[in-house]
């Protein structure tokens, strides 16, 4: 802009009514970067206190899932409640009243314990599931039947529940209980005799469903998630590498590209629920498939992170610069082998980054699964893509949603073991990313 | 590289090829149990479904939780493998939906009756405790009232604390938390506590006869300003406010009390506690019947479905002191289990709607 020279001599300053302009103006500007800077630290700080909350209650809420309260009881196997004939048929064994020979030892323990209804308390201490563990062990092993041995069964969840609050320091009316005042009783008596213990829960880890908490597992749901991301990973990487080779390497620029891409991009912002529908109608009711198999629950998935592994992919090639391919080329590569020796091997690790980032959110996803019928209760560990399953998320969900009291700390132990796979598939990819990456 | 790029090819067209006789699959046998429907019942099939798998004879049945009305569709999709053999539901099958199944092939349905379940009013125990009747919980949770002045008009409901309503009740705010309108538990209570609150004003009854619509509109909506909260379908998450809160109340099944009953208790309605036996005997005036139905023609090809049904029906399960009532499902009436164990002998189906 042009200032008449007479205007500017008239607004000559001298030196020092300059300097303190210059310093209150950089007071000024000192103050507002201090305040900038604040916020920034500020916002950290305050992701950082959510996550450290969400975590803390996490994990108090979760840990003490990982134990579990144990009695020790010398089962007699009784061959005449068991095999009253003495064939030794395996149908005859399986179907056996094994909550006998629980009862028997109980009231051997407590004898005073006389009335019906006393009886009945007296048995419910024990979990329901304890019957499974013996019977177990008697088609294992029919030779036991006769003889008298000392087993740890597991107690019931309610139990559980005040044992591992009186193990955390809280007494008496802290505890609110279901349990009566003989029960407890009983309990004290039974933890002085050193009867009772809390032992690492190994059910939790090796076995599926459940509606006693104390027998609850998430083997089944990890499973059902480990076939599914198998599906999805199969399907989805390979796909999405060859469309983003061709639609960075091969396609011309057309109409036609630009509206598949566009498609892409608007694909990968579609709610994950629209996919399970799609899946519902195609995969289901179209092709047949079974519900609840794992394969339809990754073909779905396979829908939803495609288009992330697409995009990701397209940036990784897009970031191979220019010369390779030109020197590739100017020796005489086909574009094929242009891209397959040289593009591809280069761009890899950051395709692979972008494939694994997809698959943490396929493993997270729970909304497309409901459609499609994996919010399912399934006891039977799955053995295949085919046969039915659920997978974490939504196991954590089925549990939260349980109203038996012990599912809580399950849930919460559900949400740790979810979200030690995220870590370890995120570390992954930055593990990929930092030691295969070149940088140009 | 090269060769890591040919094995990754290999996997997909293989797992391509895995996928495309999808078709053949469907026609293939199933060796377990199918069953979908209400989150109500879930709870109670779950638990007979994996005691009647730990037998080890059958498979353990696999039971979705898709909601009453979500499960009868896919119940009447058709008779064959990939469609369900047992549908649960807390409420009777609307004739509409017996239609639809007959018009799929699914002809022969048998009904069964499970037992009861109470939709109880529960405060925290802190609470001081609440004597309801039908018409206070209507008057203190429909949008609109009749004119406290006492005229036969409609005014937006004006209570604020239960004293507002009725002199006898505390003067406590009104915070009532709730099941959405998805939740068959919102249906039942409707139709139940709020109709029947609704009915106790004679002019109101009058209405029906009239206009159908207009009295279902009136007693079946629920105020919007925030006293009555949606709380969604986790019932969990209401006991944890209910605790929290003790002059919230809250709607939830029965199970749910019975689950966490020291640490929340049931308002009385008419007079009424929400207590088991008052639940079985019918005096608890909120409580629905909830039902499976099972499809006969898949008995025989499905192995296990029959021996479901008497595992269900057994005295250990169903009876007075099964382990379903050890979860909060109330037991049937003597009479009543009787008339179930001789349809679960004899597979006695519906009759055919016209």
């Amino acid at each position: 802009m042009m200032v008449p020279d007479d205007d500017r001599s008239s607004r000559q300053l001298s030196p020092e009514e300059t300097r303190r302009r210059v310093d209150a103006s950089l007071r000024r500007r000192y103050r507002r970067e201090r305040l900038f800077r604040f916020y920034g630290l500020f916002s950290v700080c305050l992701g950082v206190v959510f996550l450290l909350l969400l975590f803390g209650t996490i994990i108090g809420n979760g840990y003490s899932a990982f134990r579990q309260s144990f009695i020790h009881l010398d089962i007699h196997f009784d061959a005449d409640v068991i095999d009253p004939d003495g064939a030794r048929d395996s149908d005859v064994l399986s179907v056996a009243d094994y909550s006998l020979l629980v009862k028997a030892a109980l009231r051997e323990l407590i004898p005073e314990a006389a009335s019906r209804a006393e009886r009945r308390e007296l048995n419910q201490l024990v979990s329901a599931g304890a019957i499974f563990s013996l019977r177990d062990t008697v088609m294992a092993d029919p030779q036991i039947l006769g003889q008298t041995k000392p087993l740890w069964l597991p107690l019931n969840s309610e139990v559980d529940l005040w044992l591992k609050a009186q193990a955390s320091g809280k007494v008496g009316a802290e505890v609110s209980t279901r349990l009566s005042e003989q029960q407890l009783a009983w309990l004290e008596r039974l933890q002085a005799g050193e009867r009772i213990e809390l032992r690492l829960n190994r059910a939790f880890f090796t076995s599926g469903d459940s509606r006693e908490p104390e027998l609850a597992g998430i083997w089944g749901a990890t499973k059902g998630s480990f076939f599914m991301l198998l599906v999805t990973l199969l399907l989805s990487f390979p796909l999405g590498v060859a469309a983003a080779i061709y639609l960075e390497e091969f396609a011309r620029r057309s109409w036609w590209v630009d509206v598949v891409e566009v498609n892409i991009n608007n694909l990968a912002a579609v709610p994950s629920i629209v996919f399970g529908l799609l899946g519902l109608a195609v995969f289901i009711n179209f092709f047949g498939l079974p519900r609840s198999a794992p394969l339809v629950g990754g073909l779905v998935l396979t829908l939803m992170t495609l288009p992330v592994v697409i995009i990701a992919s397209r940036a990784a090639i897009k970031s191979v610069p220019p010369s390779v391919r030109e020197a590739a080329l100017g020796i005489g590569a086909s574009p094929m082998q242009m891209v397959f020796h040289h593009v591809l091997p280069l761009a890899m690790p950051g395709m692979l980054t972008g494939a694994i980032i997809g698959m943490a959110r396929a493993l997270g996803e729970s909304a497309p699964l409901l459609m499609i019928g994996m919010v399912a209760f399934i006891v039977d560990v799955p053995s295949g893509p085919m046969s039915p399953s659920t997978a974490l998320p939504v196991q954590i969900y089925l549990w939260a949603d349980s109203p038996e009291r012990a599912f809580v700390e399950r849930t919460s132990a559900a949400i740790m073991v979810l979200l030690a796979f995220l870590l370890v598939m995120n570390a992954t990819a930055v593990w990929l990313r930092s030691r295969f990456e070149r940088r140009w | 590289m090269k060769r890591s790029l040919k094995a990754l090819t290999l996997l997909v067209s293989g797992a391509i090829t895995a996928t495309a006789p999808g078709v053949a699959w469907s026609q293939a046998a199933r060796s377990y149990i199918s069953i979908v429907g209400s989150s109500t019942v879930y709870p109670f099939a779950t638990v007979v479904a994996e005691r009647f798998g730990g037998t080890g004879k059958y498979k353990t049945p696999k039971v979705e939780s898709t909601g009453s009305g979500g499960g009868i569709k896919l119940f009447c999709g058709g008779v064959g493998v990939q469609y369900p053999d047992i549908a649960n539901s807390s409420r009777a099958i609307k004739p509409a939906e017996l239609k639809d199944c007959v018009a799929h092939g699914v002809k022969d349905v048998i009904e069964i009756k499970i037992g009861y379940d109470g939709i109880v009013l529960a405060e925290s125990v802190a609470a001081p405790g609440l004597n309801l009747s039908m018409r206070d919980i209507w008057l203190a949770l429909a949008k609109q009232v009749p004119d406290p002045k006492g005229k036969q008009t409609f005014v937006a409901n004006p209570y604020k604390t239960w004293k507002d309503l009725n002199p006898q009740l505390p003067a406590e705010v009104i915070e009532v938390l709730g099941p959405p309108p998805t939740s068959g538990t919102r249906d039942a209570f409707v139709e139940l506590a709020m109709e029947g609150g609704c009915k106790s004003f004679p002019w109101i009854k009058a209405i029906k006869e009239q206009d159908e619509n207009r009295f279902k509109q009136i007693c079946h909506t629920m105020r919007e300003d925030g006293r009555f909260i949606e709380a969604g379908e986790n019932d969990n998450l209401i006991v944890q406010k209910l605790k929290a809160n003790r002059n919230a109340v809250g709607i939830f099944g029965y199970s749910f009390l019975e689950q966490n009953s020291d640490s929340v208790k049931g308002s009385l309605v008419d007079g009424v506690e929400p207590t088991f036996e008052n639940i079985a005997s019918g005096t608890y005036p909120v409580s629905r019947p909830l039902f499976f139905y099972v499809k006969k023609a898949h008995i025989g090809s499905i192995p296990g479905i029959a021996e479901y049904l008497k595992e269900f029906a057994s005295l250990k399960a169903m009876g007075e002191e099964g382990y379903l009532a050890d979860r909060g499902l109330v037991p049937l009436s003597p009479a009543e289990y009787k008339a179930v164990v001789g349809q679960v002998n004899k597979l006695v189906t519906m009759p055919l709607p016209r």
